[in-house]
Order: C-alpha cells, then structure tokens, then sequence
C-alpha cells in the first residue's frame, strides 16, 4: 500500500504491520508511521508535487492514507502570510503567520489530521468515527465525518466555549459533553476505543491522525520557496504538531528538497496549564501532568501525551519554551489582529504573546526569518475578549452625529480602546441625553 | 473488599484476557507487585528496572492521576480502584 512499509514502536523500535492501533504491546510506547523514502523519492518531485492541486494532499506520498479515496481532498494548504507590520511591533525584521485559522472546514489545523484518520478509517472499513477533544478536533470531526458519512461520538468537556459547542451540534453530530476536565475525557475516550470497535481518531487512529499534521511543515517549506525558516514558534497541546513539523522538515531534506539548515523550535504555552513548557525549563525532560486552569481550552491538557517528544524537539533543536499569562494571550490576540487582519482564537495568542516575549529577551534574534504558526479562528474563543472588547459609537442615521462621533473619537487618546462608555454631549438639549453615546461592545448584545 | 484494577485491551495478551482483577496491598506498589506476580508476561511492561513508573503508562487511582499523587508510593484503600490506560492525547 502506497509508500508505508508499516508501523515501528518510537521506544523499542518493534516493528508491525499497519492496523487500527497507537500503542506498542511490548512498550506502551506510541507507534509511528515507516515511509520508503526512495521510492517517494523515484515516484515524485517537487516540480511534479507543485502542479498538483492547492491543499495539503499534493503531498500524499508523505501521508499514510490515500491510496484510494481521499477524504477531504480539498483540506489545508493555508496561507503563510509575510507579517510586516507585525514584524515591526515585535522588533524583529522578517515574520510569518502560517494561518490555518481560515482551514477547510472547520477554521483549525485539526481539519488536516481529521482528513488524514477519516481517510484511513474508511480504509479500514470503519463505520463510525469520534474523539476526545477541548472543541476544535470536535468540530472537525462532526464536520468531515458527517460529510463523509461516518456516525460519530464525539466527547468534550461540558463547559467549552459555546461556538465549540455549536460548531459541533450544527452537523447533527452525536456529541457528549463530559463532566471532567480534557484530561478525563481523554482518559473516557481511550475506554470507548478500548470498548468499541469504532475510530477514534485521536487514539487508536492516533498514528495516521498526527502525521496530517506534517503538511504544516511541508507548506511552510514550500510557500518559503523551498527553505526552511530559521525559527518556528507553535503553539502545544498534546505537543504532537510541534514534533510534526520538525518531521516535515526532516523529511523534506531526506527526499532533498530543501537544504539541511538548522531550525530552531520554540514551544509555547498558556502559564495555567505548561506542563511542557516546565520539562524543557526544567532540563528534566519529563512531563509532571498539571490540572489545566487557563482561557485557552484549546491547549488546556494538563497531560500531554506528546510532551515528551515536544519537549526533546525544542531541546535537540536548540529552541526554548516559554508560558504567558492569560493577559498577554489577550494581548497576543489584539495585536496579531490589529497588524494584520487575522483573528486567531486564544491558542493563537500564545503563540504571538509568547514569540514577542522570546525576541524581547534575545532568545530569537531580530533579523532572523521567524514563523509563526496560527492553529485556529478567534470567532470560536470570543468570550476571552469580552472584557477588553473596543467600544464604538452607537448613533442615529444623521449626518451630524456621524460627523460629531468622528470628532470625538480623534480627540479621545485611543476611543476604539475605551472599556468604558464616553458619551459624546447632544448636539441641543431637546436631542435627549444620550444621543450619541460610545457603548463597549460587552455592553450590547452580541449576535 | 479488596482493590479493583482494570487493564486495558492491549496488555490482555498477557492476562489471558482478564479485563479485571481484584488484589490486595497498602500501596500502588503493592498492587503493581500483585500484579505481576499473577501476571508474569507484565513485568516490565509498567514500571522500569527502578520501580518507577513507565513514561507512556497512565495509573489512575480511582479519579486521580498517580503522577498527581505520590506516584508508586501512594496509599491505596479497600474499595479503591486501579485503572491503566496507555497514554493518548491531542485535542
């Protein structure tokens, strides 16, 4: 089949055939996928790969799944987007944004592992698909595998954000809220796979399900023109997409297509849940799990399955890790947004606030090309910034309270900013108080 | 009342397909001891040559994370419950 020769335990190194299963039964250790480099290396190239169609498929030799039918022919190939003005708010001089906060379907870098698990669900004649997830895999999941026609179980902690919630029920998924943390859901779901016969994308799909993730890693090269940069700041979890695209890169330079430049890997992390983070500080490498407490419930796992491997990853690379508080994720958020237009959601956040953090202490040097990778859409995480949302004007459909509104807000020191009302006095007393008035956002209502 | 401890389906090969047993002991150690003299072919597979706990095994103890306990040292209870689950993630 294609170009996997099979599956090898990351611990021992034992060898099996490719089946519906993550754990090696010798070890416990975590399998992974066997490529024939060779092979792909005589089957395709670059030139060949580029005239193919514009998602992360044009690299299906590189995926395990596929040899018949693609599910999800049109996920991923997201925009890398030169980030100048960016660039300037944080002192460095060359940045990215690999945004997949606008992926296909469902708005994260989950829409690419799911394509890849469902793929090789329907490979392995599965009928019924799920997950544990802190809200962005659900959505992913409920979305391509109701198109796909999958039944799924999908499991969630029960106080996610609404729009999670909302983006999962909206496709008649079967969802379960769970009350429990990520953790105890995961540990739930690991149960039912256990139980039932069905695809669980993140568990006993596990080892198809993270290898989507390298085509971050292969888009990233290729939209640089075939070269790596020389720092990438992700985002972790799990931590398994941080290691997916140092694999992309290896990978990309085994088959030659990119030089053998040095990467450094910079791994980040909300302060209320970093686990991580505090393993690569640390020196010990090991992951002591934590009880996750922060606003960005996409990377809230207190016991990263990958953290291990993330953590060697930054180490080996000579990158560091580093945790922000949940102020500056907001900030992180406003300033991404206010520079260049993308509206990430609080994962993207940490990923900002924590790249201006390492360049603000000298760890990633300014004139050095930096990617940033962005894994999700702010629309999902909305309520983080209710507190700090900007004020604006309300008025009537008069051309004199539009021109008296815009006055206003030039003299204000940054109105758009206010937390507070600013009413803007009437035009005559018999206009009634409040004519024209600056309402915060948080203040009306929303949809 | 002893201490339930459920095992997950890929160490079944090596307890003849038990999903569950029932041991007795003080600690987590014990348990993991009772454990593998039942079940010879798990030796090795939990814990390591030091006795600590291997990097990819997750031990609950009924709700509990052990890592967020005391690990192999803590104190288990009748009527406790003892539950290994292999490590996944990702969400």
């Amino acid at each position: 089949m294609g170009f996997v020769l099979g599956m090898k335990c990351r611990e021992c190194g034992a060898h099996l055939p490719v089946a519906p299963r993550a754990i090696c039964e010798e070890c416990f250790g975590p399998l992974e996928i066997v490529y024939d480099y060779d092979a792909i290396s005589r089957r395709v190239d670059r030139d060949a790969l580029v005239a193919r169609g514009r998602s992360m498929w044009r690299y299906r030799e590189l995926l395990p799944a596929g040899d018949e039918t693609i599910l999800g022919a049109e996920v991923g190939f997201t925009p890398l987007v030169r980030a100048d003005r960016l660039a300037t708010r944080l002192g460095a001089r060359e940045v990215y944004v690999k945004n997949d906060a606008v992926n296909f379907p469902t708005l994260s870098f989950k829409d690419r592992v799911v394509s890849v698990a469902l793929t090789k669900a329907r490979e392995f004649g599965m009928t019924t698909v799920g997950c544990a997830s802190t809200g962005n895999l659900a959505n992913s999941v409920a979305a391509q595998g109701t198109r796909h026609g999958f039944e799924t179980a999908i499991l969630v902690p029960e106080d996610l954000e609404p729009a999670k919630i909302l983006g999962t029920t909206v496709y008649g998924a079967r969802l379960f809220g769970i009350r429990g943390d990520y953790d105890q859901v995961n540990r739930l779901c690991s149960q039912i796979a256990d139980r039932f016969g069905w695809g669980i994308v993140n568990v006993n799909l596990r080892p198809f399900y993270g290898e989507g993730s390298k085509t971050v890693g292969y888009e990233i090269a290729e939209q640089l023109g075939w070269r790596t940069p020389a720092h990438v700041v992700c985002c972790m979890a799990g931590g398994s997409l941080i290691t997916k695209i140092a694999k992309a890169f290896q990978e990309l330079q085994t088959l030659g297509w990119i030089g053998a430049h040095p990467v450094r890997f910079h791994g980040a992390q909300a302060a209320g849940c970093n686990p991580i983070v505090t393993a690569v500080k640390d020196g010990s490498g090991e992951i002591r799990p934590v009880k996750a407490r922060t606003i960005a419930r996409s990377l809230a796992i207190g016991n990263p399955a990958d953290g291990y491997y993330a953590a060697r990853v930054i180490r080996d690379s000579g990158g560091a890790a580093e945790d922000v508080t949940d102020t500056e994720i907001v900030e992180g958020i406003r300033l991404l947004a206010e520079t260049e237009g993308i509206f990430a959601e609080t994962a993207g956040g940490v990923t900002i606030a924590v790249a201006r953090k390492l360049i603000q202490q000298g760890i990633i040097p300014r004139h050095d090309p930096i990617v940033l990778v962005v894994t999700g859409n702010g629309l999902k995480t909305t309520e983080a910034l209710a507190a700090t949302a900007a004020a604006y004007p309300v008025i009537d459909p008069r051309l004199d309270q539009f021109e008296q509104a815009v006055a206003t807000m030039a003299t204000g020191s940054r109105p758009m900013a206010a937390a507070t009302p600013t009413t803007i006095r009437p035009l005559s007393p018999s206009s009634g108080p409040s004519v024209v008035g600056v309402v915060p956002a948080a203040a009306r209502p929303s949809h | 009342m002893a201490i339930q401890v459920r095992i997950p389906s890929v160490l079944r090969r090596q307890t003849n397909g038990d999903e569950s047993v029932a041991l007795e002991g003080q600690t987590l150690s014990d348990i993991l001891d009772g454990l593998e003299d039942r079940y010879a072919g798990l030796k090795g597979k939990l814990r390591g040559p030091e006795g600590d706990l291997r990097r990819f095994v997750n031990i609950y103890i009924n709700d509990n994370d052990v890592r967020l306990l005391s690990g192999p040292t803590t104190p288990v209870s009748d009527g406790d419950e003892v539950t290994i689950i292999p490590a996944v993630a990702g969400g």
